[in-house]
């Protein structure tokens, strides 16, 4: 069954067409990665899906449900949680802090009973506090938990993001490059961590990088973008021996 | 209401709208460079009035002399504020280099008061801009005649500078790319120099035209202009030269025409200007002849 | 498993600490506030007041500029509505005929006495009303345009006192407000608003706000609604500024238009940078400071003659030239103020030693290269 699916997403800035009539399928329980050279518009894919950017024309389909032009928050809480690709943490907050903060979308108790500290608020924080302390210790952050989130190793501050985006409750996560600036040895690392978290929390995983490797060993099928177009799609054997694939990914070293 | 005492109160308006254009110009060329609103601005123009007061009024210097040495000393003014209160901030986050601008207005206001006195002084008069001849019944002084002309002139000068020099070719790129400009070696510091002589020159014209309209100059003159012609910047589209000019009619219009005919809501005359601000900030935060930006994520 | 049991004591053990170190504290502060009423006399005793709901003020303005990251000087507008509500409602009947000479007030309003702490609240609410209302379109902009509206719409309140006659008695204000003399209004209110503030800080709702400031877009994707927490906090804000407000209505006896001027709100962005933006405790230092550093620097405005000569330097206007230059000096050299966005506590208090030694090696260190 299909989680997310773009109907013919166009998105223009003035008179440049960064994303050409994206049609986009995602099915529950699947990791795709959606790859292409630099600038051939996958994040900008990625931000008309999570709202950021509102499509020039196209729909979004989150489980079935129209999401088009709902605000990034909205889509958030209807389950879709993202990573970015320029590391985005609340960099002078810790890392429970952080986690925490992705919590605050399912309180259910307003900022009075939380400022007195009324009975369903404690409560409710305790069990936030337990929750966020469970998932940090899955993922392996328990031992920074009280760190400023920006004073971390790089390759954490990844890790923390991905937790960050897990503590609310996503069914679909987005990740915007995971490995960038990763070296192989860590790369591996986080394809393992991936495949991990996406077993234990049920989640399904959309996906932009440019490790290929990574790309090839996780991802069931994958969609490939050049200049806003999508050029190809299918699974990881397919992609490989796709010959415009080939070309642009050639094409580009050629400029470099 | 009269066919000439509407004409007698249009004039006013565009008279009171291009001084408001010459002093929005300064504000707009500075966002358009260092994305900053500069908050002192408004109270250079206060310090040019008082210059050319001490120039004619104490030191009786002659009026063309004087006129040229204000707008000279007000750019060098310009350009001392951007050094001191505003280059070493340039990496600074964005609310330091705001509460600077405002440190810098609050102290040019501060030390006239301590300097000149709050008491208010009177600007030297010019007869030959003052005395009103008619036309066609209509009463006009010179003055109103002669600020949009300065106005536009100026608008073409500066216009020129901007599109056909080297130095405007040098601030249109600072102002696209500030990194991508420094990266291909224009001198950053020179240009935003520049910058805050030419407005701030310019808003020495506006100031001594202010003086002769107003006739009294005191250190918080410049406060209220200076808000309301960074309205008028952001009415046009601010970082747009075309823009300001076309912001300070509409607000100057619309400030004047607003007293002609519904003189019950006089005392809102200096609410008028924010009322405009916040409307255009929700229908069209670009301005009128600004272009749409998208965040980069 | 067990290390973790011990942990969670240890951390139940250093919370009883705190709390009884936050006990004492108010405890401490309290005998303070207790000796000081009794003894100061009445300059010192109105410079302190001055200093409570400048520390409220203070406080009002760091939730939004500093915890929510949202740069507002609109105080000065909200501070007005405070207290006119005040004023209006406290002045008793029978002496408000005399001073509405020029327009009589409205009638609907002109019997109506209230109690002060009724009339105090009123100001605290409709200030929230008003900053809800203004809320909501000027909170969609950033940055300076956010400044420049929110100033906009203070100098707006205070055009709209000046020109509503009947209620306000216009540019000629309201006189006779039934003073506070004693410091347990406004020292008490302002430890329940420090308390109010630890508070919220600390909830759900304060990581909201500086989640915010920290990341609008990150905050955003962590289902976050931007506009709704920045309305809250902006309502909150406007709230507390009408409680101080009205309180400094109440300790001056006097309000007119000319009082609430935007510049006023100057005093509280001094106080929030100094002490620090998105620090509480930094706050409340810096509004002791700030405050009677001002009344101090009245020296600056009087004449004073050095072995009989006159020095020219002083005259009035001197103390807000020096209190300018304070305010950049302050933002030019020492941007994260005392405390940054830190909060004093007895931990930080512990390391204060180390960082002195430790700024002095750096230095000596440094001496010793230059040799």
């Amino acid at each position: 069954m299909s989680i997310l699916k773009t109907e013919n997403v166009v998105m223009q800035f003035g008179g440049v067409v960064a994303v050409d009539s994206l049609n986009i399928e995602v099915n529950e329980g699947e990791i795709v990665a959606l790859i292409g050279p630099n600038g051939a518009g996958k994040t900008t894919a990625f931000n008309c899906i999570t709202g950021v950017y509102i499509p020039t024309s196209g729909r979004v389909l989150f489980e079935d449900q129209n999401i088009t032009g709902k605000s990034p928050d909205k889509i958030t809480k209807l389950g879709i949680a993202r990573t970015f690709q320029n590391i985005r943490l609340f960099k002078d907050l810790t890392v429970m802090e952080n986690v925490l903060i992705a919590k605050h979308l399912h309180v259910n108790y307003n900022f009075l009973s939380a400022t007195l500290r009324l009975p369903k608020a404690l409560y409710g924080e305790r069990q936030m506090k337990n929750e966020c302390e469970e998932l940090l210790e899955r993922l392996g952050l328990t031992a920074v938990k009280n760190e400023i989130s920006s004073s971390l190793p790089y390759g954490m501050q990844r890790h923390l993001e991905i937790a960050r985006a897990l503590a609310t409750n996503p069914k679909l996560l987005l990740l915007d490059e995971p490995a960038a600036g990763m070296n192989p040895h860590e790369t591996d690392e986080l394809t393992a961590f991936i495949k991990t978290v996406k077993d234990d929390y049920h989640l399904t995983v959309f996906m932009i990088e440019h490790h290929m490797d990574l790309v090839m060993e996780i991802s069931d099928r994958i969609y490939v973008l050049d200049f806003g177009q999508t050029i190809a799609k299918g699974t990881p054997d397919e992609i490989q021996n796709n010959d415009r694939v080939i070309q642009a990914y050639l094409g580009v070293q050629e400029d470099a | 209401m009269t066919m000439a005492t509407f004409m007698q109160q249009l004039t006013n308006g565009i008279s009171l709208g291009s001084l408001y254009a010459l002093i929005a110009i300064g504000y707009t060329m500075v966002y358009g460079i260092l994305r900053l609103i500069n908050f002192a601005h408004g109270d250079i123009v206060m310090m040019a009035a008082y210059f050319a007061f001490f120039g004619i009024a104490v030191f009786h210097i002659p009026w063309y002399i004087t006129f040229l040495a204000v707008v000279l000393l007000t750019a060098l003014l310009g350009i001392v504020v951007e050094r001191t209160a505003y280059r070493t901030l340039r990496d600074a986050p964005r609310t330091s280099i705001l509460i600077s601008a405002i440190g810098v207005s609050f102290l040019l206001e501060n030390l006239a008061t301590y300097l000149f006195s709050g008491i208010p002084k009177a600007f030297p008069e010019f007869k030959f801009m003052t005395t009103p001849f008619s036309v066609g019944g209509v009463l006009i002084q010179p003055l109103v005649v002669v600020v949009p002309v300065v106005t536009i002139l100026l608008l073409f000068v500066l216009l020129f500078i901007i599109n056909k020099t080297r130095l405007g070719m040098a601030m249109r790129a600072v102002s696209k790319d500030y990194e991508t400009a420094r990266l291909m070696g224009i001198e950053i510091n020179g240009v935003i120099s520049a910058t805050f002589g030419i407005g701030s020159g310019l808003a020495a014209v506006g100031a001594l035209m202010w003086g002769m309209k107003y006739s009294s100059i005191q250190p918080l003159m410049g406060v209220m202009p200076g808000l309301k012609c960074f309205i008028a910047a952001v009415i046009g589209g601010i970082g747009n030269i075309k823009g300001a000019v076309l912001g300070g009619f509409i607000l100057g219009l619309a400030e004047i025409l607003l007293v002609a005919f519904l003189p019950s809501l006089t005392g809102y005359r200096d609410a008028i200007a924010f009322i405009i601000l916040i409307i255009i900030l929700l229908f069209r935060p670009m301005g009128i002849l600004g272009e749409k930006q998208t965040d980069k994520v | 498993m067990g290390n973790s049991v011990n942990a969670s004591g240890a951390n139940q053990k250093s919370n009883r600490m705190k709390y009884v170190r936050i006990g004492i504290l108010l405890v401490v502060v309290l005998i303070f506030v207790f000796i000081a009423d009794i003894t100061v006399n009445s300059y010192v005793r109105r410079i302190l007041n001055l200093c409570a709901i400048y520390t409220i003020l203070g406080l009002s303005m760091n939730l939004v500029n500093g915890f929510t990251g949202l740069f507002s000087l609109g105080q000065a507008g909200f501070m007005a509505v405070g207290a006119y509500c005040v004023a209006v409602f406290t002045v008793p009947v029978e002496s408000r005929a005399a001073m509405f000479y020029l327009v009589p007030q409205n009638p609907a309003i002109a019997n109506l006495e209230l109690p002060f702490v009724v009339a105090l609240l009123l100001g605290g609410f409709v200030s929230a009303f008003f900053a809800f209302l203004i809320g909501f379109p000027v909170l969609r902009l950033k940055g300076d345009y956010l400044a420049i509206a929110t100033l906009g719409f203070s100098e707006i309140i205070r055009i709209v006192f000046t020109n509503t006659q009947t209620i306000t008695n216009g540019a000629l204000g309201i006189k006779g407000i039934p003073t506070i003399n004693r410091l347990w209004w406004t020292f008490g209110i302002a430890i329940l608003v420090v308390i109010f503030m630890f508070l919220l800080i600390n909830s759900t709702y304060g990581r909201a706000f500086k989640a915010i400031r920290e990341d609008e877009i990150a905050a955003e994707a962590m289902g976050i609604s931007l506009f709704k927490h920045k309305v809250l906090s902006f309502t909150i804000s406007g709230f507390l500024a009408g409680i101080g407000g009205g309180l400094f209505a109440a300790l001056l006896g006097t309000v007119d238009p000319k009082q609430f001027y935007f510049t006023l709100t100057y005093n509280f962005l001094l106080i929030i940078v100094l002490g620090g933006m998105g620090s509480i405790s930094g706050t409340i230092i810096s509004a002791f400071i700030v405050t009677a550093g001002l009344e101090w620097l009245r020296l600056l405005d009087e004449p004073h003659a050095i072995f009989g000569w006159n020095v020219p330097l002083f005259r009035p206007g001197l103390r807000m030239v020096v209190f300018s230059i304070l305010l950049m000096a302050i933002v030019l050299f020492w941007s994260r103020g005392l405390m940054g966005n830190q909060e004093l506590s007895w931990e930080y208090v512990k390391k204060v030693p180390d960082k002195v030694r430790n700024a002095f090696r750096i230095k000596s260190a440094k001496g010793g290269a230059a040799k």
